[in-house]
């Protein structure tokens, strides 16, 4: 990709989210695609959010108590430092990393499939706002459920931690317990939903973008699939440096 | 009524449309014919504003459609109904809620009223029956008659169908011809046709405009399209063997001196033909 290309796929999304971002034709098409967008891209999301949380914050607990035990840390620092890595980084940007996959190859595909199929120009034809009509609804839907599955994934996280505690016994569950409790910051549970639905921003946005910009046939489609995951995940661990370096650094 | 004045579109330096100009009557069938390649989705195209000419001027009642403000632009295109080569149905709805679509979102009718146009518009192309199927459930021919309802669903003044027959069956085909003259003559639409199928242009064509690589090369009515003069218009029309033996058996049965030649080839073939029987 060279830079002119790049800068111009900025430009082409800039101007892209300017007709996006507009008021919507009618009020009542409109709230009828965000509920179904948020059963579609939220919804329907919670299933992998609560597997992955669940496996991936016993296996923190797991590795950190086998890997912090010295003598010189109290054992509750295993509850703590699961809680700060699940709260701050994982249910945010790992999470999200992982929806980039499921919700924006979903949202690309759609799109981009309408668009080979002419069903954006019909839209067009019809006096709508395609890119209003589709986009908005989208990129409203997930960011306005991001916060849900956030607090999904936190709980259940943490949930993780406590179920292989309670069957290993290491650290023993009332020890896992009080340090999930221990120097807790109301805050970083603000910040990581905030976050989240930044990202939430960008995934359904800019696959939308490639979805929209599609031209060619099925294999155009599979291509900007694939190109929205990555941008996706590159610019939400860009975003997230940035991120953590203002709000905590 | 749409005029069409010295229309060109280019891309990228290359010249796809060269200048043509035409008129399109209210309450006729309109035919744009010419070989794939020729600039005929292109002229469509530019005709409803999904692409932006390079130069000249498209008039909708005597309005400049290309000079129009995005507001005006918009209530324009209220009154179009498109019908699309692959019928652009959207996948998550019924074939019932395809056809509501456009009068969910522009009609200010209650939605019994709406439901009830949209009943109305389903049992003009006779797919009542199918209204709770997806498209996905149903027919081709189907989902062309589902486009036609939904483009006649907010009653549109003009009517754009681009290649309505490519994929169907012959009778499907005709079917689907009947119903686009029909709705024509019902509705007192301007309808305009783009298709390079020779049947449904001698079906309902009442005028017809062929293109050849951009340039408009010919234009008139059915009834002379046969007896035209015009080389790359002969090589097109009678490139189906079909119509080859149409014209060669108008020749017999005129016997005109002109056509001397025809008859003798024709007879020679059949005489062939008898001889590999």
């Amino acid at each position: 990709m060279t830079i002119t290309g790049s800068l111009e796929n900025i430009g082409e999304y800039a101007l892209l989210m300017k007709r996006v971002l507009t008021p919507p034709d009618r009020m009542r098409e409109f709230f009828r695609e965000f509920f179904k967008e948020m059963y579609k891209l939220g919804v329907n999301s919670i299933w992998i959010v609560v597997i992955i949380s669940f496996f991936i914050g016993a296996v923190i607990v797991m590795q950190i108590a086998l890997n912090v035990a010295s003598p010189l840390l109290p054992r509750f620092t295993v509850g703590a430092v699961s809680r700060e890595i699940i709260l701050l980084e994982f249910s945010s940007t790992i999470m999200c990393l992982i929806l980039s996959g499921k919700v924006g190859s979903n949202v690309a595909t759609e799109i981009g499939t309408m668009r080979i199929t002419e069903q954006v120009d019909a839209l067009e034809i019809m006096g709508i706002n395609s890119a209003n009509y589709l986009i908005l609804p989208k990129i409203t839907a997930f960011v306005a459920f991001m916060p849900v599955l956030v607090i999904f994934s936190m709980f259940l996280g943490l949930y993780g931690g406590y179920v292989i505690c309670y069957l290993t016994g290491t650290p023993p569950v009332s020890t896992y317990v009080y340090g999930i409790q221990a120097f807790f910051r109301e805050s970083f549970v603000w910040y990581s939903i905030i976050k989240s639905m930044i990202f939430g921003f960008i995934i359904a946005s800019v696959a939308a973008y490639y979805g929209y910009s599609v031209r060619g046939g099925a294999l155009d489609v599979g291509r900007a699939s694939t190109d929205s995951v990555v941008i996706n995940s590159i610019l939400i661990l860009m975003t997230d440096l940035v991120f953590t370096q203002l709000a905590m650094g | 009524m749409i005029e069409v004045k010295n229309l060109i579109k280019e891309f990228e330096g290359r010249v796809v449309l060269d200048d043509i100009s035409a008129n399109f009557q209210k309450g006729a069938v309109n035919m744009i014919i010419g070989k794939s390649g020729s600039g005929k989705s292109v002229f469509l195209k530019c005709l409803v504003g999904l692409i932006r000419p390079t130069s000249g001027e498209i008039r909708y009642g005597g309005r400049n459609f290309l000079a129009m403000k995005n507001r005006e632009m918009k209530r324009l295109r209220r009154d179009m109904g498109m019908l699309f080569q692959g019928s652009a149905l959207f996948d998550s709805k019924t074939v019932l809620e395809n056809v509501m679509f456009p009068l969910d979102v522009f009609s200010r009718k209650n939605q019994r009223e709406r439901r009830k146009r949209a009943e109305f518009c389903l049992e003009r192309v006779n797919l009542l029956d199918a209204a709770d199927l997806f498209p996905s459930e149903i027919s081709g021919g189907m989902m062309k008659r589902v486009a036609i309802a939904r483009a006649i669903a907010l009653n549109p003044k003009y009517l754009f169908c681009d290649e309505p027959n490519s994929g169907l069956d012959p009778k499907t085909s005709q079917m689907i011809d009947e119903l686009i003259q029909d709705i024509t003559r019902d509705f007192n639409m301007t309808s305009l046709v783009v298709s390079h199928d020779m049947n449904s242009v001698m079906n309902i064509g009442d005028y017809i405009l062929f293109l050849n690589e951009g340039i408009k090369e010919w234009e008139g009515s059915k009834e002379h399209i046969m007896d035209s003069d015009n080389d790359k218009l002969n090589d097109f029309v009678f490139a189906s063997d079909l119509f080859k033996k149409i014209k060669e058996a108008d020749a017999i049965i005129t016997g005109n001196e002109a056509n001397e030649e025809n008859r003798k080839k024709l007879i020679q073939r059949m005489e062939e033909e008898a001889k590999d029987l």
